[in-house]
């Protein structure tokens, strides 16, 4: 049991770097070049109210009593208004988490479907056309500009072959599986290049395992070696790797929602931007590094789980 | 894959002599508007069509090699300059100086990279002037910690010693003596962090918060295709295969050299 015993200990240790990016977001709002006030209020603001706005925000305090503000601000769930949208940051966050979601699932489902057929044919053909090609292949994939990928997915099945929805997110769960096809595809394909490249180095170098040798010593028929002992071990830095890719999925899933107009967290960040509207840029940032600390804390909990061997 | 190195050697070299000769090989202007010729298949007097504007894209295509070639290169050498820097002196002097250093490493790579990135941008304003300071805040992370583990390893080494017992200047031993050993990881994995430069140059193009129209860039390109997917599959497809071609000679470069070097990845 003592091997989770990080399950308690690691929320600590995360506490500075939860720190830091409470530091960091706060910072990027107040390094906006002019007066914040003036920001909230428009060009056409009396002196009264800009005034009171300050008082109000505590804009006319030192800068580190402000950062105190602004961490009790967070502490009761409040992290500005919008200007924009003129609601609570944070509720405009979990309205648009859903379709966010639902795409990173999505993606990191498809991909897998995509990445461990293709890594076990090359993986068990080594050096044959087949492992050559599926080199070449994910090599390529590598560099696949994700929204020019998501428009060729569109003119080929929206526009010649009429099966998905061009954008949109849709009404019932039915209609947003629908519509989440091609999104999530796109994100797959990008994603499952990183993975076959990985899990075919981990799958050649288990098969050469004292492990399987052991097994295959047993007697055991090299399809079962392979399914029963080398594809779950290799698994595991794969699953890894995913983890650690989180960041990098969130940023596909940004400029994704935005090819595809998916009302989500991503597209609200873009538009935020383009607005100006920073309180949404500053919430948005937020949740998505709090999200990407969560999801590799999991990943760490899941390998102590999968792999015996590992303590954290 | 056999000889990856040189595939992508070759590539890399034909596309920065595209960018340098891009007068002599572009057939045409790249933002000369032909109202004649406005959404013109691919045909012999324009290979790779035009778009809505009568613009042909092979030259639009051959000039964004300057602009992406370009982003490609300067996303990564600020990046790589301040990271080995930091990583050099955190690692070198340890202590203080490298828990802090490495604190803040870990507080950027908590926060999703494109994210961070487009928070930056989103302060300073659209442009590539933007994208490049928000890569350099943003980037030098993974070389300060390659660079670090480096030398961490390299300053125990027999000939740091001896370096140290002769009396030289720290600048000395970690420039002269330590650095040159610790870059072969960062060089390698600079390479592929140029697929990764140029597909988020390329994708801010495209979200309009980069290299600002009528500039020929490959990301806008895509971006201004995007509403014709139905009549002129042209526009957008060209400009994105630049990049993928772009993207490969990286890829295989870096695979390349990686094996060649004997640094895994």
């Amino acid at each position: 049991m003592h091997r989770y015993r990080f399950v308690l200990t690691r929320p600590l240790q995360l506490l500075p770097v939860l720190f830091g990016i409470s530091v960091i977001t706060f910072l990027l709002v107040r390094a906006i070049p002019g007066d914040p006030a003036r920001i909230l209020l428009g060009t056409r603001a009396t002196p009264t109210a800009l005034a009171r706005i300050r008082a109000q925000y505590g804009l006319d305090e030192p800068l580190w009593t402000q950062y105190f503000y602004f961490l009790k601000n967070l502490a009761h769930g409040e992290m500005g208004r919008s200007i924009l949208y003129k609601v609570d940051v944070l509720g405009l966050v979990f309205e648009r988490l859903e379709p966010t979601v639902v795409l990173v699932l999505g993606s990191v489902v498809l991909a897998l479907l995509i990445a461990v057929p293709l890594a076990t044919l090359a993986a068990t053909h080594r050096g044959g056309w087949v492992d050559h090609l599926v080199r070449v292949v994910s090599t390529g994939g590598l560099g696949l500009p994700a929204f020019w990928l998501a428009i060729m997915l569109i003119i080929l099945f929206s526009v010649r072959l009429d099966l998905f929805p061009v954008s949109g997110y849709g009404d019932t769960w039915i209609d947003k599986l629908h519509h989440m096809v091609l999104p999530c595809l796109t994100i797959a394909l990008s994603l499952s290049a990183v993975l076959t490249r990985s899990l075919r180095a981990s799958l050649i170098a288990e098969t050469q395992s004292d492990a399987a040798t052991a097994v295959r010593a047993r007697g055991l028929p090299e399809s079962v070696v392979f399914r029963r002992h080398v594809l779950p071990n290799s698994l595991i830095p794969t699953l890894n790797l995913l983890a650690v890719n989180i960041g990098w999925l969130i940023g596909g899933t940004v400029v994704i929602e935005s090819v595809f107009a998916i009302p989500g967290m991503g597209q609200l960040l873009v538009r935020a931007i383009f607005t100006r509207d920073y309180m949404v840029v500053q919430g948005v940032a937020m949740v998505f590094a709090v999200a990407s600390v969560v999801v590799n804390f999991l990943a760490d909990v899941l390998t102590v789980t999968l792999d015996p061997r590992v303590t954290l | 894959m056999p000889h990856a190195l040189l595939i992508g050697a070759v590539l890399l070299a034909a596309f920065v002599f595209v960018a340098v000769a891009a007068p002599l090989v572009a057939p045409y202007d790249p933002i000369f508007q032909d109202a004649t010729a406005r959404l013109a298949a691919p045909s012999a007097a324009h290979p790779f069509g035009t778009d809505n504007y009568g613009r042909d894209i092979l030259s639009r295509v051959v000039w964004g090699t300057r602009v992406d070639l370009q982003i490609a290169v300067l996303g990564v050498i600020f990046p790589f300059l301040i990271g080995t820097a930091a990583g050099t002196l955190s690692g070198y002097f340890g202590g203080l100086t490298d828990s802090l250093f490495m604190r803040v490493v870990d507080i950027i790579l908590a926060f999703p990279f494109l994210v961070l990135m487009l928070a930056i941008i989103a302060i300073l304003g659209p442009g590539l002037a933007s994208f490049y300071i928000a890569m350099a805040l943003v980037g030098w992370v993974s070389y300060a910690r390659l660079i670090r583990a480096q030398i961490l390893v390299l300053r125990q080494s027999d000939f740091a010693m001896a370096a140290r017992s002769l009396g030289f200047g720290h600048a000395r031993i970690m420039f002269r003596h330590l650095l040159p050993n610790a870059m072969v990881g960062s060089i390698v994995f600079s390479m592929s962090d140029a697929v990764l430069v140029l597909l988020n140059g390329a994708a801010i193009s495209y979200l309009g918060l980069g290299v600002q129209p009528p500039t020929a860039e490959w990301g806008i390109m895509v971006a201004e295709g995007q509403a014709f997917v139905t009549s002129a599959w042209w526009i957008a497809t060209f400009p994105g295969l630049a990049i993928v071609l772009l993207a490969f000679g990286f890829s295989l470069v870096a695979d390349g050299l990686g094996e060649k070097l004997g640094v895994r990845q």
